[in-house]
């Protein structure tokens, strides 16, 4: 067989780095964006908030597909029908996965490890809950499996929104399992 | 449905920054894919954009920016975008241009410039999260991934050794890649695993890398290919699936969406046995773990295999299952809709035997290409064949 050219052929681009921009060694322009949105948050998630501001998680129950769902809305998108009643449930669940986070929302490197992970609430179908901080443990202590509680925020600084949780801890219980 | 054929691929480098804008780097990749198909802008009769979040570029309506480098004014033309699925969905739209008839040539570009976004492309990621669950805990997208990976390690018991062979392999691979961005002749898995942790398990290495580029493929209808070629590369099946966006309330170690979008594919392809009957893929790597995450979802093993199979060398390029020879997104670079470059320009050129030191040994028949993408939802999936 001949030879082929090998592809692609080229590699048309010209490299340039951050540098290049602050040295204003090339020509470049700046935008800044201002804009700010509000969102109305509909009956589902506008009740979760509520009663978050409560102290108490609630879900809603699909009758057809007998699935509690937490995150609540208002329509299954299993069954695509309406869901069919508030169900609340308990404050405590499972530690389903999690990370250790050195890093911040801009990918900013931080010293002290944000815990973080997805919690599946109790009373809940399988798998269903939230991410949410977890705390009031080293993070060597934390682990797929591990059944922890809501650390609610003093009723008067709760403002209907995620963080009325504080984070997830440790469920302390009597002959409970250490790792 | 017509049958339909890949006859030119192009692509730019990939960099963190190019000097270029998006319209010049759509410019640079059409063009290369005309010349090697051997056409002018005359020829194509529609185009497909495929470019992933607007905030990146911090230019919105990005698809009509980029028509005047697309070879697009005058013609048929759509954007498609499907968050990291793009890079494979695009040329999926590209092949039911051709497929339903109402095209004999199609163009597909895909294009993303990350690098303009300040202080970093991560800051355009939080406008992705679910305004009122996630967004008030202030989340890196970095951690979806990190709580992904930690499942299916902790499901499976896969060490991190094991997945650190994916980024080694990879960026190995890229070294034969004329456009990579972070090709590595001598990484070693003590490298990746020593390097910066960035949220446990996802260290520095793991990860690929925000870069610019474009990418462009030609798509050409059964009835007009033998003007332009006498050993067609043919698109033998395409499959894409989309999972609730309620990603709290799914289990994260197994891409099922993927699944569903392989055994479309290969239902179109008629393979019955993947492992047997596919010769090579290029699974989306933009972390090491996930390259195995979806060998898995695409059905070339059983699930927790993968990492197995990696360790025993099966997805080296001259292994039985060639696995990124491109050098993926961990080793040419992640500019999220122009990775179509290494899945689907990829395939094209090595089925051609036109991929130089990239070249997989035992003449492959068939490879297939994924992307995946939005919040751990997307499955695309495209299966070539010589």
């Amino acid at each position: 067989m001949a030879k082929k050219e090998a592809y692609p052929k080229y590699a048309p681009g010209t490299h340039v780095s951050t540098k290049d921009i602050v040295n204003k060694k090339i020509a470049y322009t700046w935008w800044e964006p201002e804009v700010q949105y509000s969102w109305s948050l509909g009956p589902a998630m506008s009740r979760f908030l509520i009663e978050l501001k409560n102290g108490k998680i609630v879900g809603r129950k699909c009758n057809t597909c007998r699935r509690v769902i937490v995150p609540p809305r208002m329509f299954c998108e299993h069954c695509f029908g309406p869901t069919d009643e508030w169900v609340t449930l308990k404050d405590t669940g499972t530690v389903e996965t999690y990370s250790i986070s050195y890093l911040d929302a801009d990918a900013r490197r931080i010293k002290d490890p944000i815990l973080i992970g997805v919690i599946s609430i109790d009373g809940a179908a399988p798998l269903h809950g939230f991410m949410h901080y977890f705390g009031d443990m080293k993070p060597e202590d934390l682990h797929i499996g591990m059944k922890v509680k809501a650390v609610w925020k003093p009723e008067k600084e709760r403002e209907g929104a995620i963080t009325d949780i504080k984070y997830f801890a440790p469920l302390k219980k009597k002959g409970g399992r250490k790792k | 449905m017509r049958d339909v054929a890949v006859i030119g691929g192009g692509m730019t480098l990939f960099r963190r920054r190019l000097k270029e804008t998006g319209k010049e780097l759509s410019y640079l990749a059409s063009k290369m894919a005309m010349e090697e198909a051997g056409i002018d802008k005359k020829d194509i009769d529609m185009v497909v954009m495929g470019s992933a979040p607007d905030a990146f570029d911090g230019v919105h309506m990005k698809g009509d920016y980029l028509i005047d480098g697309s070879a697009a004014a005058g013609k048929p033309y759509v954007r498609v975008f499907t968050g990291g699925g793009t890079g494979v969905f695009a040329p999926i739209a590209g092949w039911w241009h051709v497929a339903s008839g109402v095209a004999d040539i199609a163009l597909v570009v895909a294009e993303e410039k990350m690098g303009s976004c300040y202080p970093h492309p991560q800051t355009a990621f939080r406008h992705i999260w679910d305004p009122v669950l996630d967004r008030p805990l202030h989340p890196n997208l970095v951690w979806l991934f990190a709580m992904e990976m930690n499942r299916y390690m902790t499901r499976h018991g896969i060490k991190k050794e094991d997945i650190a062979r994916v980024a080694v392999k990879n960026k190995r691979n890229a070294v034969g890649h004329p456009c990579a961005q972070l090709a590595d002749p001598n990484i070693t898995v003590e490298d990746v695993l020593n390097s910066e942790m960035m949220a446990w398990p996802v260290q520095r290495l793991d990860i690929s890398p925000p870069s610019d580029g474009a990418s462009a493929l030609i798509f050409c209808s059964e009835d007009k290919v033998r003007q332009f070629t006498d050993d067609p590369i043919w698109v033998a099946g395409c499959g894409w699936t989309i999972d609730s966006t309620m990603w709290t309330n799914r289990d994260l170690y197994f891409p099922q969406y993927v699944a569903n979008a392989a055994k479309m594919a290969y239902k179109m392809a008629r393979i019955t046995n993947p492992p047997k009957e596919i010769d090579f893929a290029e699974p989306y790597d933009p972390f090491d773990y996930k390259e195995l995450h979806h060998m898995e979802g695409l059905l070339l093993c059983k699930k927790g295999e993968a990492p197995i199979l990696t360790r025993e060398g099966v997805t080296q390029r001259d292994g039985d299952l060639p696995t990124c020879p491109s050098g993926g997104l961990l080793g040419v670079g992640n500019p999220i809709a122009a990775t179509m470059g290494q899945k689907v320009c990829e395939l094209y050129w090595q089925l051609s035997g036109k991929a130089g030191k990239r070249q997989i040994p035992g003449d492959p028949r068939t490879g297939v290409g994924q992307a995946w993408g939005d919040i751990m939802q997307m499955g695309t999936v495209i299966v070539l064949r010589r």
